[in-house]
């Protein structure tokens, strides 16, 4: 228990010091908000489909975690190439608990990041359609994050420098952002394209925030958080073997 | 049990290349070791495997008593470690590092309190204990390390290159404090370095390892005869030859520049 805590805090206290990263990471949602929220919602509307920048909000929140979980999960390249991986792995705590401590600091970052985005979409005009309902999404950003970091630090595991990481953003971070449906309704889509989207997690995260953010769903709320938290444990367990198996 | 450290043909392969080549040894509790060796020489990986960080390919080896493969626990908790490369975290304290250590290694917190208020005290570190270590110098990154190592109370020191990049004034309060610690506490202490007045001056037993091997071992009188040499240095020649072996930039090199312009963002 105080291995997982002191690992949590240690991610944590990094977080809150590299004010730069939480200012930066702020500029893409923000541009997502304002570019394709006011660029396209005259065109949403027109198709009938309502207010764009209610879609729109928790799909930017979505992707504000999906970056900020994956960043924080491949971090871990960067603790082992600069060494302070080793002062972890040679104290005698299990490594399933570090990786633990880890994700779940990587996810309670993620979940800040999409709470001052949530507060952004405000900005731009975003209202939830329930206080009350407020809570859930919580929970739901913290389950979306903690499935990305997880399957963040799983990828990081196996590689041990950094040629990979560019290959990560994109050919994973991407297309897991565009083809969740988190810029356009699934409903209507192509066949396709709504095949692909249901192979790809995020959709389901988005799908839940929406839900529980502007009262639409696709899958039904208790479908999607059944499936991020299956999802979850599996690739928690994936992550914990593959991150076991390291050697520095 | 006199033995802090025994190895018996112990071998390590990265695919086909053979960094430690059947290498046998044995290290006496509360004794100084050093293990030299030019670049690339299998120094290192020999640590790592016996400190629980790389499995073995083949052979035996006992810390303390322990299996480093099948004993992971109680190997770990009885070594303490500075590595070659660093291993702090930039962005936390001095005291924020050392907390770290302390609660990985289930120390009581009052006692962990004090032991580190002590420690810091000996590394001249006390009145910099809020400071963030990417503050630091080599030498005062090196001395939190060497701290930080010993907060656990550890039976067996390991130290690989601890001296690099420091100062000699530096160099000489590092060794001064670890052979007092060696006395008085009667941690064995396993040491590499390429300061050769350093082995000479402080270890009790010496063994010299080249591409993998071991081609030499015994006290320094011993090497110096067996070589027929009359200092260290000219016996560590002899042995590994005058050939400049090449320090490859590893993974870490590029990663540092990648990091570098990734800050820079
Ligand atoms: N993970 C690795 N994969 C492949 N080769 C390695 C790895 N680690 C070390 N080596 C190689 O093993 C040899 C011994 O390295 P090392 O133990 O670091 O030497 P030393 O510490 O004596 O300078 C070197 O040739 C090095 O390039
Ligand atoms: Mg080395």
């Amino acid at each position: 228990m105080n291995t997982i805590y002191i690992l949590w805090l240690r991610q944590l206290k990094r977080y809150l010091r590299s004010r730069s990263r939480i200012i930066g990471s702020i500029g893409q949602p923000l541009l997502f908000l304002v570019a394709l929220g006011f660029g396209l919602g005259p065109i949403f509307k027109r198709a009938g489909d309502g207010n764009y920048i209610d879609f729109l909000a928790p799909g930017v929140i979505a992707q504000g975690i999906l970056f900020t979980a994956i960043f924080t999960g491949i971090e871990l390249i960067w603790d082992r190439q600069f060494g302070f991986l080793k002062e972890t792995l040679v104290a005698p705590v299990s490594r399933f608990q570090i990786m633990l401590g880890r994700t779940i600091g990587g996810a309670t970052i993620a979940t800040i990041q999409g709470v001052i985005i949530f507060f952004l979409t405000l900005l731009v005009g975003f209202r939830p359609y329930s206080l009350a309902m407020l809570p859930i999404a919580l929970v739901i950003m913290f389950l979306t994050a903690l499935f990305f970091t997880a399957l963040g630090t799983a990828i990081a595991s196996t590689l041990d420098d950094m040629q990979g990481f560019q290959l990560i953003m994109n050919f994973l971070v991407l297309p897991l952002f565009f083809l969740s449906g988190s810029l356009f309704p699934l409903k209507g889509a192509p066949a396709l394209l709504t095949l692909i989207a249901k192979f790809d997690p995020l959709t389901y995260g988005v799908d839940a925030l929406r839900s529980s953010l502007a009262n639409v769903t696709q899958f039904g709320l208790v479908n999607d958080i059944a499936i991020l938290g299956i999802l979850t444990a599996i690739i928690l367990y994936i992550g914990s073997k593959l991150f076991s198996k390291i050697e520095i | 049990m006199d033995k802090a450290i025994e190895v018996k043909s112990l071998v390590k392969k990265f695919n086909d290349f053979v960094a430690v080549n059947d290498i046998s040894f044995d290290v006496k509790r509360g004794e100084i070791f050093a293990f030299l060796g030019p670049n690339g020489a299998g120094k290192t990986t020999t640590i790592k495997m016996l400190t629980t960080l790389l499995h073995p390919t083949s052979g035996q080896i006992l810390v303390n008593g322990y299996d480093p493969v099948k004993d992971q626990n109680n190997v770990r908790k009885s070594f303490g470690i500075v590595f070659q490369d660093p291993s702090l975290d930039d962005e936390l304290t001095t005291y924020e590092n050392m907390e770290f250590h302390g609660v990985l290694y289930g120390l009581d917190k009052k006692l962990m309190t004090n032991r580190i208020e002590e420690l810091l005290n000996i590394v001249d570190l006390w009145d910099r204990k809020d400071s963030l270590v990417k503050t630091f110098s080599g030498g005062m990154r090196r001395r939190l390390e060497i701290a930080r190592g010993l907060l656990h109370h550890p039976k067996v020191f390991f130290l690989d290159e601890p001296s690099l990049g420091l100062d000699p004034q530096t160099r000489t309060h590092l060794w001064n404090y670890v052979k007092d610690l060696n006395k008085k506490e009667n941690i064995t202490i396993f040491f590499t370095t390429h300061y050769m007045e350093e082995a000479e001056r402080v270890a009790e037993r010496i063994a010299v390892i080249d591409h993998g091997k071991i081609v030499a071992h015994g006290t320094l009188d011993e090497l110096k005869k067996h070589t027929s040499t009359n200092t260290l240095e000219e016996a560590f020649l002899k042995l590994t030859g005058t050939e400049i072996r090449e320090e490859e930039a590893g993974a870490a090199d590029h990663l540092r520049m990648a990091r570098r312009m990734w800050r820079r963002k």
